[in-house]
């Protein structure tokens, strides 16, 4: 075969016939979305993308396209799907503002390992660097929030960085791609292809593990005598829940979630301490500061979680296990460490583990009687109960009343602030990915955009976005692209007229000078989502409280809950900000 | 040289790419580590390109900053050069002022001992190359400089391993010399 006809072989055998001998730029790409397997997009139009926009017409049966209202919601539309799902999200957005509205989402991705592809538009070639209409350096721009980027010049790349692309979203600790595509490269004809890279990226994979290193690590573990599992968002991207529950239940080892590793270990289980960190639970933040042994599954020991990082875990030798080396010794430099996927290692341990006798795990067991009995107590000692009032809603009253009439099986994807750390302290989690939350970058307006995202990865689950009426305000524009596709888009709004975490830190940090964080003046939030099409409905009382949600919950459409919580309710536990465990305020 | 802060020379073998090295370079500032030289050309093969980046910072800086490298998709390598025996070298450009005569003299017997070439001359200037370790560069300037000198461009370092595999460091350089 020459070169040509080799090259056509490789684009001709996909979804559709070719309309004309040769794919312009733009047919590539859409091309190569389907071919990896890609049946949902998010976006918003404009000049430098039209070409695309034109063959996603043409291929409209093949992939759908969600239309939002500003290019922040697509990305986190795309996040919200690939979250709920594992696969990469992709979004769509033209050049310069369009690519600019994208990076917030894009970082937000980028904090937390999610997978995208995001797609963004370019000014033509001839014109790149002329300060022409809608140009910005989106390559330079996104450069340290991306975990790989193209400027594709040549419409003969274009097919082959597809590809690797979405190889790379996804592999090894995953992240957002953005391949920034210039207006003529995706209206040139290409009469063939060419292969980008040509090496295997060196962000593969670690799908294989050290016998030997986890020999030690389990040798470590049976001879603890205090030891804790402190799991992240690690167990939830290698899809390793299942493995984890398996481990605790062969060991009976404590387990403490991060924030981003809730639903990677079921709340409810005995051996669960509750989240621990700046807003974790006494449990959890006093066990770490005893434990003796730290085994770091799937985590980065984010400064919201030590708080003082001299202090965290003081008596403890440390094991770190994560997928990236670089994780390794960044924040807390451990004792012993392996560098794999959650998936692996803890399948290698259980593997290794079969092989010791069952007395020597029953002997570890019973070594550690003590540590349990202390754990219960600690528990029982400051538990996470909320207080209720028949006056105001408690918003933890609020975040238990959701989880009842959900049975507890919803998903619950939510904004950043106190409904955040609310929801994460109050709605036991049993599955993994039913918990969807900005951690890293803290993004507010993240909610409602990555809850439609999600609703449409997962058609047959409840998804909930749990908002405050700060956050909903930066992104509510997007419920109307819940009403465009029929979404049956649900938002509780947390609403208690201020910007709520940072009046918290005002009141207990600054001499209650609330400065710049009165929301009481905002709109009727019954009446937007009416103007919206929506099902607005508002609870003030305790009593009226779930029989509210419980309606718009039925709703078949969309549903917008106001819910007037008591205004200076604070998040407790806290540490605050730096501080080591020891200074936990409790209430 | 203080301790938890020392020189460190990492190579970098990345893809011969538009925008790779804006990627180091930005992991760089955005992560807070120094670039105090960088020098980049390419490899044997034109696909990729070494970069040679001169960085200060203790231990765990350096561990650091090797792997926050190794995790860019088109970066095949990195090497604390400095943690293994090494050569390394950086070149010179240096613009004096020097009459004829015994000025002149002077700058010749410092070229003589140095090493160096007189690479242009005019009836005021000369214009010399120097290569070789940072520390004879930065002597040789030193020396020059009670004498005029004008303007100095230096490479930054390149740095290979050693083909022996013990260590000479205790001599730096002295058998690599020239």
């Amino acid at each position: 075969m020459t070169e040509v006809a080799q090259a056509r072989a490789a684009v001709t055998p996909l979804a559709a016939p070719l309309s004309s001998a040769a794919p312009r730029g733009a047919e590539i790409i859409v091309r190569g979305l389907i071919r990896n397997g890609v049946d949902t997009i998010f976006g918003l139009p404009g000049g430098a993308v039209l070409h695309i926009y034109d063959e996603l017409w043409r291929f409209r049966d093949e992939i759908t396209h969600y239309l939002v209202r500003h290019e922040q919601g697509a990305v986190h539309a795309a996040e919200g799907y690939a979250r709920a799902t594992g696969k990469v999200g992709v979004a769509l957005v033209t050049s310069g503002p369009g690519a600019t509205n994208a990076v917030t989402g894009i970082a937000t991705a980028y904090m937390d390992s999610i997978p995208l592809v995001v797609i963004t538009g370019q000014v033509p070639t001839s014109t790149i660097g002329t300060d022409a209409f809608q140009e910005v350096d989106t390559f330079g721009m996104t450069l340290p929030i991306v975990k790989h980027s193209y400027l594709v010049k040549d419409v003969r790349m274009l097919d082959s960085v597809i590809d690797e692309a979405f190889r790379i979203a996804i592999s090894g600790k995953p992240g957002p791609v953005v391949i920034d595509i210039p207006k003529d490269v995706t209206a040139a004809v290409c009469d063939w292809t060419k292969a980008v890279g040509g090496d295997e990226p060196s962000a593969n994979s670690h799908q294989f593990v050290d016998h030997d290193r986890i020999g030690t690590v389990i040798e470590k573990l049976l001879a603890a005598e205090r030891p804790v599992l402190y799991v992240g968002g690690g167990i939830v991207t290698a899809d390793a829940a299942d493995d984890l529950t398996h481990l605790v239940d062969i060991l009976n080892v404590p387990v403490t979630p991060t924030l981003m590793g809730l639903g990677g270990f079921p709340s409810a289980h005995p051996a669960c301490l509750g989240m621990l960190g700046m807003h974790g639970t006494y449990t959890a933040n006093t066990a770490i500061s005893e434990c003796d042994l730290l085994l770091a599954i799937g985590v980065r020991f984010d400064d919201r979680v030590t708080g003082k990082i001299a202090t965290f875990a003081p008596n403890a030798e440390i094991i770190h296990i994560d997928i990236d080396p670089s994780n390794i010794g960044k924040n807390k430099q451990p004792h012993f460490s392996v560098v794999a996927d959650a998936r692996t290692a803890l399948r290698a341990i259980i593997e290794c583990l079969s092989e010791k006798g069952e007395g020597v795990i029953a002997a570890s067991i019973e070594r550690r009687e003590d540590w349990r009995r202390k754990i219960e107590g600690w528990k029982a000692a400051a538990p996470m109960n909320c207080e209720h009032s028949n006056d105001e809603i408690k918003p933890q009253a609020l975040i238990e009343a959701l989880h009842r009439v959900t049975g507890g099986d919803a998903i619950i994807v939510t904004d950043v602030g106190q409904h955040q750390m609310w929801a994460a302290q109050f709605y036991p989690f049993k599955y993994s990915r039913q918990w969807i939350t900005s951690g890293g970058l803290g993004t507010m307006g993240f909610g409602l955009p990555a809850a439609i995202g999600a609703q449409l990865a997962r058609p047959e689950a409840q998804v909930i976005a749990v908002v405050g009426d700060g956050g909903f305000q930066m992104t509510n524009q997007e419920i109307i692209t819940a009403i465009q596709y029929g979404i049956p888009l649900k938002v509780v709004i947390m609403n208690n007229g201020y910007l709520g975490m940072v009046r918290q830190w005002q009141e207990m940090f600054y001499d209650r000078a609330y400065s710049e964080v009165d929301l009481s003046i905002s709109p009727d939030f019954v009446k937007l989502a009416e103007a919206y099409g929506a099902l607005g409905l508002r609870a003030t009382r305790p009593a009226d409280l779930e029989g509210v949600l419980r309606e718009g919950l039925a709703h078949p459409g969309v549903t917008i809950f106001d819910i007037v919580v008591s205004k200076e309710e604070n998040v407790f536990p806290i540490i605050p900000p730096g501080q080591d465990s020891l200074r936990m305020i409790l209430k | 040289m203080v301790i938890g802060n020392t020189r460190h020379t990492i190579s970098i073998t990345v893809a011969n790419e538009a925008g790779e090295l804006s990627r180091i370079v930005g992991l760089f500032s955005a992560r807070g580590y120094v670039v105090e030289t960088i020098s980049v050309g390419k490899t044997l093969e034109p696909k990729w390109s070494r970069a040679t980046i001169v960085t200060r910072g203790d231990e765990r800086t350096i561990e650091q900053i090797v792997k926050q490298c190794g995790r860019l998709a088109r970066v095949r390598e990195v090497k604390a050069v400095t943690s293994e025996p090494h050569i390394e070298r950086e070149m010179a450009l240096i613009d004096v002022s020097v009459t004829a005569g015994a000025e002149r003299q002077d700058v010749m017997s410092l070229v003589d001992i140095f090493r160096a070439k007189v690479v242009d001359i005019s009836h005021e200037r000369m214009i010399l190359e120097l290569s070789g370790t940072r520390d004879k560069v930065d002597t040789f300037i030193e020396m020059l400089k009670p004498l005029k000198v004008n303007d100095v461009t230096r490479s930054g370092c390149v740095a290979i391993n050693r083909l022996s595999p013990f260590d000479r460091s205790e001599e730096p350089n002295k058998s690599s010399e020239e």
